[in-house]
């Protein structure tokens, strides 16, 4: 039995930054001039992890957490500064061409297109830079277009759409050259959520088609639910958790939630946290441990018409484990 | 590599084309300067009984109206825009890319200075009207200008590009960048005729690349060099065609090793 090498693999991968450091002042600046102060940033301590071809992985952090530092290196525009990385059997810093070649990043804040002129020219540009087929670059963009439902906006100048219209075109030219492992970072971010809808139903149908790798991060939860059954959760530079994404509410969702229905408004404090109360539906937030007692409690003193015990929302999760 | 020039040459020529109108108000704002050398140069030669270091007023026209266009095949990618580059995470997008990024400055600058030609001609017409330029050219003379003008844009390419890659690792370099210029404006040709500089500064300018991508070009096509001198010339731009893209070479691979090691 053979088993396929992973796309990705990352082993005790480190990388540090010297900081310049420099009290406010005028004092603090004359003597910054003779000696220059600077501390270490651990922005990646130590993260190690494999991910097999065709799956896609949520790398979830807060910010500054070390997120865009890894994939920085894993796409060739860092060096690490210790570990042992490879990325479809290829050493990323080297940056070789038959690895750009497979690979592409895509960053939500940054723009790539030819600002003045239509996303079209921008995607012959990019037929050009990776010397693609004219029949098959045409079939791939054709169908990229049709996906996206952009036919009426390709030929209007980039600086003329509106930022969720240029995140579409951006996808578009990023993945023209159909690469095998895509490295997004927050390609979400500032769209309105029928526009996240759309790029997200675009990532996984190119997933599903190529069965290209995806390494995505976002700080829309949707976004990771609707992707990716595996997440990396890093946070100082470490790995906290790198499993299933069902299994981080199991491992950090430190409550459950307790919906429930009556007739009749009541006070429900006594058995846990309200969050919501509207009309005879209430929802309390009790400890995880303690939700089949409470749950039995209510049942037994209330006359409940439904009743229904929830993990918490993704969201709350994360935020826990972070502030933890 | 020929068909990722000439996509990048039309996305070029496409996009100054989108600002026609601001690309013309800035060629005509750039024939101040010239035009301003050329009445102070001509009031000298009649002042000197008709012609200043062998130059007539004729002539100076000549030479001042080709200047122009030099001027602008010289514009390439500056040491500022270098900054801008990294700042704006522009480098990180090129390193992605499996093509060297100085394929795509050479490309879209060569496509923009098509449209530069084509905006120029009229304006040239215009100072021909006005000024009366002297200019009989030989058939060498015209091709090697026309060669020349490239050569020019070559050599201050990888000049330019050497010197902005200092911003690899300071980004606080404008003060180098503004000897440069001024060594540029005095030694090139820009400012006057290499001719009419003092013998030491047209013995320095020998050891520099500055008069390669100014005064020669025009020389090429207002002076009376020997067809000797034309291909010397030529040749004299290739040497530092060669010596500027090992600079790039040498200097690019230091600099994204440091780069990469700090990111943008």
């Amino acid at each position: 039995m053979t088993t396929e090498p992973p796309s990705i693999r990352v082993a005790e991968l480190r990388k540090s930054f010297q900081v310049p450091v420099r009290e406010a002042g005028l004092g603090a600046s004359i003597r910054s001039l003779v000696r220059r102060q600077t501390r270490e940033v651990r922005a990646v301590d130590g993260v190690s992890f494999t991910i097999a071809p065709g799956e896609v992985v949520g790398f979830l952090g807060p910010n500054g957490a070390g997120k865009t530092t890894t994939l920085k290196m894993l796409s060739g525009l860092l060096h690490p500064g210790g570990g042992e990385l490879s990325v479809l059997g290829h050493l990323p810093q080297r940056r070789e061409r038959a690895f750009l070649r497979q690979i592409t990043l895509v960053m939500g804040n940054r723009n790539q297109l030819q600002w003045d002129l239509p996303a079209l020219d921008s995607f012959e540009l990019q037929r050009a830079i990776y010397r693609l087929p004219a029949e098959s670059f045409r079939q791939t963009r054709d169908t990229f277009i049709e996906l996206l439902e952009v036919g009426d906006l390709v030929s209007k100048p980039v600086r003329n759409l509106s930022l969720g219209e240029r995140m579409k075109m951006e996808l578009i030219g990023a993945l023209l050259h159909l690469p095998q492992v895509l490295f997004l970072d927050e390609p979400t971010i500032g769209l309105d959520v029928t526009m996240q809808r759309r790029i997200r139903s675009f990532i996984a149908e190119y997933n599903r088609q190529h069965g290209a790798t995806v390494m995505l991060t976002s700080h829309y939860m949707a976004d990771v639910e609707a992707l990716c059954r595996r997440v990396i959760v890093i946070h100082h530079g470490q790995v906290l958790y790198d499993g299933a994404l069902t299994g981080l509410v199991d491992r950090f969702a430190a409550y459950r939630q307790i919906g429930v229905a009556m007739a009749e408004p009541a006070d429900l404090s006594g058995y846990g946290q309200v969050i919501a109360a509207e009309g005879g539906r209430i929802t309390l937030r009790v400890p995880r441990a303690e939700a089949a007692r409470i749950t039995a409690r209510i049942l037994a003193d209330l006359p409940i018409i439904d009743l229904t015990i929830e993990e918490p929302p993704i969201d709350d999760v994360i935020e826990q484990v972070f502030a933890g | 590599m020929l068909d990722y020039y000439w996509t990048v040459m039309k996305t070029a020529v496409m996009t100054q084309f989108q600002y026609r109108t601001a690309n013309y108000f800035y060629m005509v704002g750039m024939v101040a300067e010239p035009v301003i050398y050329l009445v102070v140069w001509s009031m000298i030669a009649a002042a000197q009984g008709g012609s200043v270091g062998g130059y007539t007023p004729g002539a100076l026209a000549a030479y001042y109206i080709v200047w122009t266009l030099v001027r602008n095949m010289n514009i390439v990618f500056t040491p500022y825009g270098w900054e801008w580059r990294i700042q704006h995470g522009e480098l990180s997008a090129a390193l992605l890319r499996p093509v060297h990024p100085l394929h795509f400055d050479i490309a879209y600058f060569a496509g923009w200075k098509l449209v530069v030609i084509i905006l120029w001609l009229p304006l040239a017409a215009a100072l021909s009207l006005i000024f009366r330029p002297e200019l009989s050219p030989s058939w060498q003379g015209a091709i090697t200008f026309a060669l020349a003008i490239w050569g020019a844009y070559l050599i201050r390419t990888m000049l330019l590009w050497a010197l902005g890659m200092i911003t690899f690792w300071t980004t606080r370099v404008s003060a180098l960048y503004e000897l440069f210029f001024a060594a540029e404006l005095l030694l090139s040709g820009r400012l006057v005729p290499m001719s009419l500089l003092p013998d030491w500064a047209q013995r320095l300018s020998s050891y520099l690349p500055f008069q390669w991508t100014f005064g020669f070009p025009i020389e090429a096509l207002v002076g009376q060099l020997s067809p000797a001198q034309l291909l010397a010339g030529l040749g004299m731009q290739l040497l530092w065609i060669a010596v500027g893209g090992a600079a790039v070479a040498l200097i690019w691979q230091r600099g994204v090793r440091a780069f990469t090691a700090v990111g943008n």
